[in-house]
């Protein structure tokens, strides 16, 4: 299993925008670099990419709820 | 009115109810969540929690905040800049409800919030347009023809964008057709409306605007100001009046800019937006900004004139208190956004907790503040802390007291913009106005550069 936490403080948003589908679901399989959510601070917006390969086991983090630097977000379990 | 509900937060939730509270009229903030211990919410008469952080919870919530102004028997809305400042649906609920909405009437919102229907009303106001497709660009026409008629580079812009975003370049006739049809798949899906129109794109271009005011029966122009001093097309440095400028380019501006509100029957404070090409000596329109502007304390500054008064006069009494031979300039007025960004990494936003705050004072100096210490800055709202202003005799004086102000201001506790601003009143290209609205983002490490 491999955890992708969050670089920085801020929001966590699952979908693109509101009325899109999410980046990612849970069973999806991933690859390097795939951005699975997206993180909001003060209107800027960075991407949440993973960095292993495998399956996305579970999400850790609710779709609008606040994250903090190293905060497991998402679930991997790779290969 | 007796009492006005304030739908905004930070620095200019905080200075409509200064204005309020010195022409005796109660005010109520709605907050959110957070915002319940904000400096705006201890500035306001009182304050209603109406939605959790996320704005669209709380300062979007549209219902909530007109039911909070009927419960607690407010008269008036006044929604500052931003959020429903511009949203025409909510201005006519506002009224629907029987409330006050403190701006223009949801026609002009509409009216102007639609970009090429905005540029057609200007074009026939005699504003100087660009060269450009004059209205929508049909989607049966020939785009090549129109193109030509124009001239490369050009811009393929969003009818319902606006703000600096959805704008494509064009550099040559090979782009265009294919340009097109991405910029109308993305303006339909981010903006629900496809129409897109064409315009001449103008290289290092400054940023020209004017204050206006109307209502409904005289219009005038509070002068001009200049916001060159941009970063992704967000306003950093702002100043009044707008320098190194032709008289007859800003006479033009700023008489095409009255006769657009007397056009339209503009009724309130509104803000009519430039290009500005130093190379052709050329001024065009960008766009009108139906609401108070964040940098209107530069033109309060060289004018005298509360535009928050006049707003509140206009939506009250149906007039404002001035004509066009009261209004006087006097001196020059610069004004510095002081965001909580992090300019040594490309200016990633800074949350946090102040610790402490020193702020300049003297004669000449304005503070315009959302934040004190103690406060929390939320990572849900935009980064704007605070206005920095000076207004002296004239600019270079003007510069010399920004750059002392900003050297007496100290915020610890999150990061600011206020190092980006003394290097940028320092550059020899603002002093001597070389610079453009591209101009920050042409410099290499600015923080480093000399």
């Amino acid at each position: 299993m491999a955890d992708i936490v969050s670089p920085l403080p801020g929001v966590f948003y699952r979908k693109p925008g509101p009325g899109k589908p999410p980046f990612a679901n849970e069973g999806d399989s991933i690859e390097i670099g795939q951005t699975v959510g997206i993180i909001e601070i003060m209107k800027q917006f960075t991407e949440i990419q993973s960095d292993v390969a495998g399956t996305l086991e579970s999400f850790k983090v609710n779709e609008g709820d606040m994250v903090n630097p190293g905060d497991t977000i998402i679930v991997i379990r790779e290969g | 009115m007796k009492k006005l509900l304030i739908a905004n937060r930070g620095e200019i939730a905080v200075r409509i109810a200064r204005t309020a509270r010195e022409m005796g009229i109660e005010t109520l903030l709605v907050t959110s969540e957070p915002d319940a211990a904000s400096l705006a919410a201890g500035a306001a008469d009182n304050f209603i929690v109406i939605g959790p952080a996320p704005a669209a919870a709380s300062y979007l919530n549209q219902d909530a905040i007109i039911a909070a102004a009927v419960d607690n028997r407010c008269d008036a809305i006044h929604p500052g800049y931003g959020f429903l400042s511009e949203n025409a649906i909510f201005a006519r609920k506002v009224i629907e409800a029987g409330l006050t909405w403190v701006g223009p009437d949801a026609g002009a919102i509409e009216m102007m919030g639609n970009k090429s229907m905005a540029r057609e009303s200007a074009r026939k106001a005699g504003v100087p347009v660009l060269r450009g497709s004059d209205g929508p660009l049909d989607p049966e026409a020939d785009a090549l023809e129109a193109a030509r008629g124009i001239g490369y580079p050009l811009m393929v812009k969003a009818s319902a964008g606006g703000g600096g975003r959805g704008i494509r370049f064009v550099h040559n006739e090979d782009e265009l057709l294919e340009t097109i049809e991405m910029a109308r798949g993305e303006a339909a899906s981010v903006f629900g409306d496809p129409t897109v129109y064409l315009e001449r794109f103008v290289q290092h271009a400054r940023h020209v605007e004017v204050q206006v005011l109307g209502d409904g029966t005289n219009f005038i122009h509070l002068g001009d100001r200049d916001c060159s001093m941009q970063r992704r097309s967000q306003k950093v440095i702002e100043e009044a009046p707008a320098p190194d400028l032709p008289d007859a380019v800003r006479r033009t501006i700023r008489e095409s800019s009255v006769e657009l509100a007397r056009e339209c029957g503009y009724s309130g404070a509104g803000t009519v937006e430039f290009l500005y090409d130093p190379a052709g000596q050329e001024a065009a329109f960008i766009e009108m900004n139906t609401r108070i502007q964040v940098e209107h304390p530069v033109t309060e500054e060289i004018t005298g004139v509360d535009l928050i008064r006049e707003q509140l006069l206009i939506a009250s009494t149906g007039s404002m208190s001035i004509r066009q031979d009261d209004v006087r300039f006097s001196g020059h007025a610069i004004e510095c956004r002081i965001n909580a960004e992090d300019p040594d990494h490309n200016f990633f936003p800074s949350p946090g907790l102040i610790q402490s705050i020193e702020w300049p004072s003297g004669e000449g100096i304005r503070v315009d503040t959302g934040v004190e210490a103690g406060s929390l800055v939320s990572p849900y709202y935009d980064s704007l802390l605070a206005k920095l202003i000076v207004h002296t005799p004239d600019r270079n004086s003007a510069i010399a007291a920004m750059l002392a102000a900003l050297d007496a201001t100290h915020i610890d506790g999150v990061k600011t913009t206020i190092p980006v601003h003394k290097t940028l009143l320092a550059r020899p290209e603002f002093t001597a106005v070389k610079h453009h609205s591209k101009f920050i983002e042409t410099v290499d490490n600015l923080m480093e550069a000399p």
